[in-house]
This record gives C-alpha cells, sequence and structure tokens, in this order.
C-alpha cells in the first residue's frame, strides 16, 4: 500500500522529506522540510541535531515511513539478563556485540545510517551492516547504554531490528561455507599444480625424464600434493558414501568415492613401483570440478528463510498486568492464568478468555476467513488472531507451545518428505551395472591367471565409468536453473525441489492471498480535500465489509473524527453523521438510485456528503493478474484443484477461473486442507501446494512441494520449500516448463559424457591413446559439460521470457 | 638436474605463500559480505561532529 502511494501523483503533492510519502499538506515542518507525519519529523529532527543529515544527501528521501513510533518500554523485556544474554552474541568486559535483523533496510543511506550510530549515543562503540544478510552487528557499552535503548533507538529512526522468539529459545548456529571455498581452494591448487608437473609425462620429454631419480621426485611431489585433496577436499564424498552404506541406500557418492579411492590406490601403486605416473592429476581435476558443482549448486539465499515456524510469526514479548502495572514479558514466559493487553492491530499470542466486552479478530492470516469474527466477553480467543479494535485484556488458558496454532504446526513431523533426487535413483542403477562389469572383466582375467591385467581393468572401468560427469550436469545445471528462478523472484530452497518440480502433475491453490492480494483503491470524481477524505475515512473504519476496509486502509495516514448513528445495510452500504453532515458509502444504486451492469474487474463505492454525489472508490478486483489465463494454461497438462478457508461467496467467479466444480472447495480449516492433500496424494498424485497463511502451513508441509506466495517476502511465510514473490505469479507455469527442460538438459550431457568415456576406453584399451591426449580431453570433457548445461539452459530461460 | 628440482620447490613454496593467503582470507571472513563494502568505501569522511553539536 506504502509503495503504491509513491507512484501515484508524484507531481500534485509535496512528497515527504523524510520517507517520500505524499504529504497531505505541508502543515507538518521543520527547517523548511515539509514532512508527512510527525514520526517522520522526529527522526528528521534528531538527524539534523546529531549532524547526520549526509543520509538525506545520498538518497532522496531514504527514510521509512512509520506512523507510530513504539513505546519504548515494549522493549525493557530486552533489559532482563536471561533475555539480553540469549540474544548477545559475545560479551568481554565493557563490551557486548549483538546482531539485529533489520528487514527494512533498503539503501546505501540506511547503511550509512546505521554505521554511525555511534554519533547518536556515544554508548555504541561502532556498527558494521552486512547488507545482503539485512544484519548490523553493533558493539556496545555495556554499563553505558541497555540493549533495550539501542533497540527503541532503531525503531525510532525507522529501523526496528526483528527479534524473533526463535532468536530467544536457540541461538542459531550460522551454517558457513567457508571450508566449501577452503576445499575448493586448495582443490584447485593441488590440480593445477599436479598438472604442472605431469607434462613431461603427457608429453614423454624423453632425455630428463628418463633419469630414474627426476621421474620419482615429480611422482612422489604429486603423491604429496594429492593428499590434502584425497584427505580434505573430497572428505565430503567419503562420509557422505559411508552414510549411504549405513543406511542401505546407494547413493551417487558411492561411485564417486569408491572410484576416487580406486585411482589413489592405483596412482600410489604405480608411482612406488615406478610402472607409471598414476592418475592423480585426472583424480584432483574431478574432485575440484565436483566442488564447484556442488557449490555453484548449493546457492543460499540470505535473507530468505525457508524453515519459518510459529515462533516467528508469534509477537516477541506481551504486555503482561500484574497489580494494575504493565510489564512487558516474553511471550515464551506467559503462563496460564496471565493477564494480557493486547492492542489494536497487535497478534494474539495465547490462547485467552476475553477479558473486555468485545472485540473484533482477524483470523484471515490463521484460517483464510476474510471477514472479522467478533468475539464477546468469556469467550476463547485461539493464538494467531490480528485483533482490529482498540486495547482489550485476555487472560491466558494456554502455554504459547500448547496452542491451537502451534498444535497445527507440530503435525508436520507425522508427514516426512522424501528426499530422493532422480539423480540418485538413477545412480543407484547405474552403480549396480558398474560394480557388475568391472568384478566380471577381473574375475575374467584372474581365471585367465591374469591378475594384474585383472586389476588394470577393474581400475580402468571404475576410473572411466565415475558417474561424476552425472553429477557434474546436475549441479550446474540445477544451479543455473536456481538462479534464473531467483531472477525471477521464485526463490527455491535446494536443488532436490527444482528437481521436483518436473514430476507434479497436480496444482493445489489457495484463495486468500495467494490467488488474491491486496487491491488498489482508487478515487474517481472530484478532488478530494482532507477533510473530505477524513470524513471517508472515519465511516468506512467503522465497518468491518471487506471493501470498507480497503478505503480504511487506503488513508490510513489521515486523522479520523467523530460519527454517530452509524448504520450498515448490508448488501448495499452504510451511512452515518460525520461532523454534523450526512455520509453514504455504498453501491452505486444505494448513493445514486441508478443501476448499471456488474463490473468483475473492479468493484466501485460511492460516496455522498449531504446527498452529493463526489464520486465513487474503484476497489480492483483483488485476483492476482493474469490468474485466469494462467489456470487455463496450466489445466490443459495438470489437474488444478482450489481449497479455501474462506466462505463461497466468490464462487460464481471463481468457477469460471476454475471450470471443475468438483475441484473447488470453500470452507476448509486447516485440517481439512492437509488432509485434502494426503487424499490426493494417496490417489498417487505428486501434489504441488501454494498457499500464503499459516492455515495452509500444514498443508504446504504435506504437500510434495509447497510454495509460499507472498507480497513482501521479507515478511512471514509459513514454513515451505519455495517462496514466489506475487508479481511472479503470472510466470508460474514458465517456471514448470523450465524445470522439465532443466531435466532433459541433465540427461542430454549425461549421454553425451557417457559417449565421451566410451570412445575414450575403447581407444585407450587398445593402447591408441596417447598420454597428452587423455591428459587434455579429461579437463576438456569436464568443461564442455559444465559449458553446455549452463549455456543451453541460459538459452532455454532467454527463450522463454524468463 | 639439481637445479630443477631446487627451481620446482621454489616455485611450489611460492605457490604455497598464496593459498595461505588465500586460506586466511576466507577465515577471516573477507568473503562474507560482498556488497556493502562497496558502498562504504563511497562514504566521505566527514568533519568531526561534535563541535557541531555542542554550538546547538
Amino acid at each position: 500500500m506504502q509503495l503504491h502511494y509513491k507512484k501515484r501523483n508524484v507531481s500534485e503533492h509535496i512528497q515527504c522529506f523524510h520517507c517520500g510519502e505524499d504529504c497531505l499538506d505541508s502543515s507538518i515542518h521543520f527547517n523548511e522540510k515539509v514532512f508527512c507525519c510527525e514520526g517522520c519529523k522526529l527522526v528528521f529532527e534528531l538527524l539534523d541535531e546529531k549532524n547526520l543529515c549526509t543520509y538525506y544527501s545520498l538518497n532522496s528521501s531514504p527514510g521509512v515511513h512509520h506512523n507510530a513510533i513504539t513505546p519504548s518500554e515494549r522493549f525493557l523485556y530486552l533489559d532482563e539478563i536471561s533475555v539480553a544474554q540469549k540474544l548477545i552474541h559475545f560479551s568481554d568486559g565493557n563490551e557486548s556485540r549483538i546482531i539485529f535483523y533489520i528487514p527494512k533496510m533498503h539503501c546505501s543511506s540506511c547503511i550509512w545510517l546505521l554505521e554511525n550510530l555511534q554519533k547518536i549515543n556515544t554508548g555504541i562503540n561502532s556498527s558494521t551492516v552486512n547488507f545482503l544478510k539485512k544484519e548490523v552487528l553493533i558493539s556496545f557499552n555495556k554499563s553505558a547504554i541497555q540493549l533495550s535503548s539501542i533497540v527503541s533507538l532503531l525503531a525510532y529512526i525507522g529501523y526496528e531490528p526483528l527479534i524473533s522468539l526463535n532468536d530467544l529459545e536457540q541461538k542459531i548456529e550460522k551454517k558457513t561455507n567457508k571450508s566449501e571455498i577452503i576445499k575448493i581452494g586448495i582443490a584447485g591448487f593441488c590440480f593445477v599444480n599436479i598438472m604442472m608437473l605431469s607434462f613431461p609425462e603427457y608429453f614423454s620429454l624423453g632425455d630428463f625424464y628418463d633419469q630414474k631419480n627426476l621421474k620419482q621426485f615429480f611422482g612422489i611431489v604429486n603423491l604429496v600434493l594429492s593428499l590434502p585433496v584425497f584427505f580434505y577436499s573430497a572428505s565430503d564424498f567419503f562420509i557422505s558414501a559411508w552414510k549411504g552404506i549405513q543406511q542401505k541406500f546407494l547413493n551417487i557418492d558411492l561411485p564417486i568415492a569408491f572410484a576416487v579411492l580406486v585411482t589413489f590406490l592405483r596412482s600410489i601403486y604405480e608411482i612406488s613401483s615406478g610402472t607409471g605416473a598414476g592418475y592423480l592429476d585426472s583424480m584432483t581435476g574431478i574432485i575440484f570440478f565436483m566442488l564447484i558443482g556442488r557449490y555453484f549448486q548449493n546457492i543460499t539465499y540470505d535473507n530468505l528463510s525457508f524453515d519459518r515456524d510459529y515462533k516467528s510469526y508469534f509477537p516477541i514479548s506481551v504486555s503482561v498486568l500484574r497489580n494494575n502495572k504493565e510489564k512487558s514479558t516474553p511471550v515464551s514466559d506467559l503462563k496460564m492464568g496471565d493477564r494480557i493487553l493486547v492492542r489494536n492491530n497487535e497478534i494474539i499470542p495465547a490462547d485467552s478468555i476475553l477479558e473486555s466486552e468485545s472485540t473484533y479478530i482477524d483470523y484471515s492470516f490463521v484460517t483464510g476467513e476474510s471477514r472479522p469474527i467478533k468475539k464477546l466477553c468469556g469467550e476463547l480467543v485461539y493464538a494467531g488472531g490480528r485483533q482490529i479494535q482498540g486495547a482489550i485484556e485476555l487472560e491466558v488458558v494456554k502455554e504459547v507451545s500448547q496452542s491451537y496454532l502451534t498444535g497445527l504446526w507440530n503435525k508436520e513431523s507425522s508427514s516426512t518428505k522424501e528426499a530422493q533426487s532422480f539423480i540418485h535413483l538413477t545412480s543407484k542403477y547405474f552403480t549396480i551395472a558398474l560394480f557388475t562389469i568391472a568384478l566380471t572383466s577381473f574375475l575374467y582375467w584372474t581365471l585367465a591367471s591374469d591378475v594384474n591385467r585383472g586389476l588394470n581393468a577393474l581400475t580402468a572401468v571404475l576410473i572411466v565409468a565415475c558417474p561424476c560427469a552425472l553429477l557434474l550436469s546436475a549441479t550446474f545445471t540445477n544451479g543455473n536453473l536456481l538462479r534464473v528462478f531467483g531472477k525471477n523472484k521464485l526463490y527455491v530452497k535446494n536443488a532436490l525441489v527444482a528437481e521436483k518440480l518436473t514430476i507434479i502433475n497436480t496444482i493445489v491453490f489457495d484463495k486468500t492471498g495467494t490467488i488474491t492480494h491486496g487491491s488498489a483503491v482508487k478515487f474517481i470524481g472530484k478532488n478530494l480535500t482532507t477533510e473530505e477524505k477524513s470524513i471517508a475515512l472515519t465511516l468506512a473504519a467503522n465497518s468491518l465489509h471487506p471493501l470498507s476496509r480497503k478505503i480504511a486502509e487506503h488513508f490510513s495516514n489521515i486523522e479520523k473524527c467523530r460519527v454517530d448513528n452509524f448504520q450498515e445495510i448490508l448488501g448495499y452500504g452504510i451511512h452515518g453523521k460525520v461532523e454534523g453532515r450526512s455520509v453514504i458509502l455504498g453501491s452505486e444504486y444505494y448513493v445514486t438510485g441508478s443501476k448499471k451492469a456488474f463490473s468483475a474487474t473492479a468493484s466501485k463505492v460511492f460516496f455522498s456528503i449531504d446527498g452529493l454525489v463526489l464520486g465513487y472508490f474503484s476497489v480492483d478486483s483483488s485476483y492476482r493478474e493474469g490468474i485466469t489465463n494462467l489456470i487455463s494454461d496450466l489445466d490443459k497438462t495438470y489437474e488444478v484443484h482450489l481449497i479455501s478457508g474462506d466462505n463461497d461467496s466468490e464462487k460464481e467467479v471463481l468457477k469460471k477461473i476454475i471450470q471443475n466444480e468438483n475441484r473447488l472447495h470453500f470452507n476448509q480449516s486447516p485440517e481439512d486442507k492437509l488432509e485434502y492433500i494426503k487424499l490426493l496424494q494417496n490417489q498417487g498424485k505428486k501434489v504441488i501446494m501454494l498457499g500464503d497463511g499459516l492455515n495452509d502451513a500444514g498443508a504446504l508441509l504435506q504437500s510434495d512441494i509447497g510454495i509460499s506466495v507472498s507480497d513482501d517476502i521479507n515478511n512471514f511465510s509459513p514454513s515451505c520449500d519455495a517462496i514466489l514473490q506475487g508479481e511472479s505469479f503470472n510466470k508460474f507455469k514458465l517456471f514448470l516448463d523450465f524445470s522439465k527442460c532443466g531435466k532433459n538438459v541433465i540427461v542430454a550431457s549425461f549421454v553425451m559424457s557417457i559417449l565421451y568415456n566410451i570412445i575414450g576406453i575403447s581407444f585407450s584399451v587398445q593402447g591408441n591413446l596417447s598420454p597428452v591426449i587423455a591428459a587434455i580431453l579429461m579437463p576438456v570433457s569436464s568443461i564442455s559439460i559444465v559449458l553446455l548445461t549452463t549455456l543451453s539452459t541460459s538459452l532455454i530461460a532467454y527463450k522463454k521470457g524468463l | 638436474m639439481s637445479a630443477l628440482i631446487f627451481l620446482i620447490c621454489i616455485s611450489i613454496i611460492v605457490a604455497l605463500v598464496f593459498l595461505v593467503a588465500f586460506i586466511w582470507t576466507v577465515r577471516s571472513g573477507q568473503y562474507d559480505d560482498d556488497y556493502t563494502p562497496s558502498v562504504r568505501i563511497l562514504f566521505e569522511n566527514e568533519p568531526p561532529a561534535k563541535e557541531k553539536s555542542i554550538k546547538k
């Protein structure tokens, strides 16, 4: 909504100096600068006082708009030692260091300001930003400033850190890929040096090389160089292969580990016996390339989290009332019987009984129901709803970890997702075939009493037929696939998910938030004055009709006034007296008396004051753009279902999108959704689920692939396999097609590399392959696979317009 | 021939120095954030801010 403001009518309006939003008038100003709200002005005043106005010269209006500044008491719970200890990373004497995650960070001005915090408060020693992770590391003087003051300072200047319950319960060890990079570095170093020392062998440089000691020296140096590669860089392959054996599962790492081992042993034998130079160059080279492939494939999105659970959705602290005193307490410390105070727009953290008279609770995120639900005093209120009327008091009846919502989430353990890549499946047969051939040839020669030749054959088969090529082509193709997806705002958790996209045959959509989204409101008619806007807002804010709420949201930064005689007439509209003037908002018929055709794309809300019609609010149909085309496209090859937690008021519209009525389901509880997915899976279907809210969490986990659709990827999204940004929703079919092409590329390049090897081995068996050509062929074949897969997937992506 | 052995030893030692340097850069976290420093370097060093804020 805020972004939306920015785009419109830029020329007509004065923009806030701080955040760039339109100002209603120039009443809020300071130093000849105009601001949209007091909050923005306060930030400017603070920065101006501390001589930090460079913030505004780096980018124009870089600030973050915030209507209400969170009162600093909200952060007091951070000062409790038990809480602070869990958050602080490092503490020594006076100095403590803490890392905050700040989702609002968006430009170089943000970096600049956040790295100059010490100029605002001298208790802060230094701060360092990691922009990609949206983190700031603050080191501060414990005795000079408290943790809560730092957080409230950040919140004050518009960068409130996101502290989730997760942070409090356990420290998450940040996975580092440092050792991975070092492994690649060492493998690369050794590979290149071994290659260099093998040149005399390749070119059979006669005279010098024939001297025994020189040849031996080269061999020994090569052997020494290969040790770190074998024992350190390749360790992952051995570990993974060993785990596979323990679990009686033939994974692709087993034949690779075996090939590496055999090559290494044979090379040692050849070098020590002086019969040859070994294959250390090939061994280190292939390890080097495979490590690069894995690194390339394991693309990570630093600022995205796929494994969020209820803990990151719930607020971290809540006001507990004890002896009429408010005390901010971490949610995890809530106990049964605690009285809590929940303000407007806050989330109810635990199942509790309403103590205030009545309230409205918006469960749209939890259940998918779009209309807020009225709750009366004494009723049980489930955790997870957003409270939308004033401040209410509640008595906690269940601890957070036992609430209804949490229970739903914990069901996840019942469904296990099989993590089987088709590469692993292929490699299973491949491995069996490979070992059979190797052993048969060995036995053949041994029985023919030529053990030496048998050993030769065994190692040759293993070395040449090692499925390294399959792994290489798969890792590079998948890595590139993930990159293309990421560029198009589909963030996939790992390569396995991208691969699984190819086997999907059933697609299940959620309605609210997935195929619908927050809609745009426009006023068409005369230019409204601030007063008129305020009147419309006042009236709309009193109604809970979805259209009224959208209008109220549209004017969220305007002050409300008083309303009398408010009345809502279902199906028509609302009216009341605002500031003594009679105001009507409602359907065209209700306001103007004339009736026109119903428009499916946009709803019109007419607005009149004292009988004079000023115009109408056009509220766009909230369906995502291109949804009809997308679904009819998908319908040709896939089975498309829709399950919604909402009521069936939009059934008629949806029937036009999904023709098969048996596949439309309304009023589905979160469990129903989960069961529905299970039912489809029991019919042998491979299901992909697209959802957004907590109500889809169970279904997302149960489905073969769960994609969470979100308009702002930094917002909360339930645990899933991929996050799709709303604007790329209409590309969904392309993504599915593209992943199929990716699989074809893997298969094609694998077949090609096998052919390579067969040709190679047939030559070498006949003794026609000179060592230099073999040495050139090895890296060339690897590199050509890498190039082929990367280029072809990029080309396909380009052709598909991704 | 011993010259050749000597040279190879030297070259590998030199290469090792670079490998160690590389490992050191990785360990010390120089590759952790490859974006922020590129922005940070463009910030100007301002005149000391303290005097002005006292004046106010």
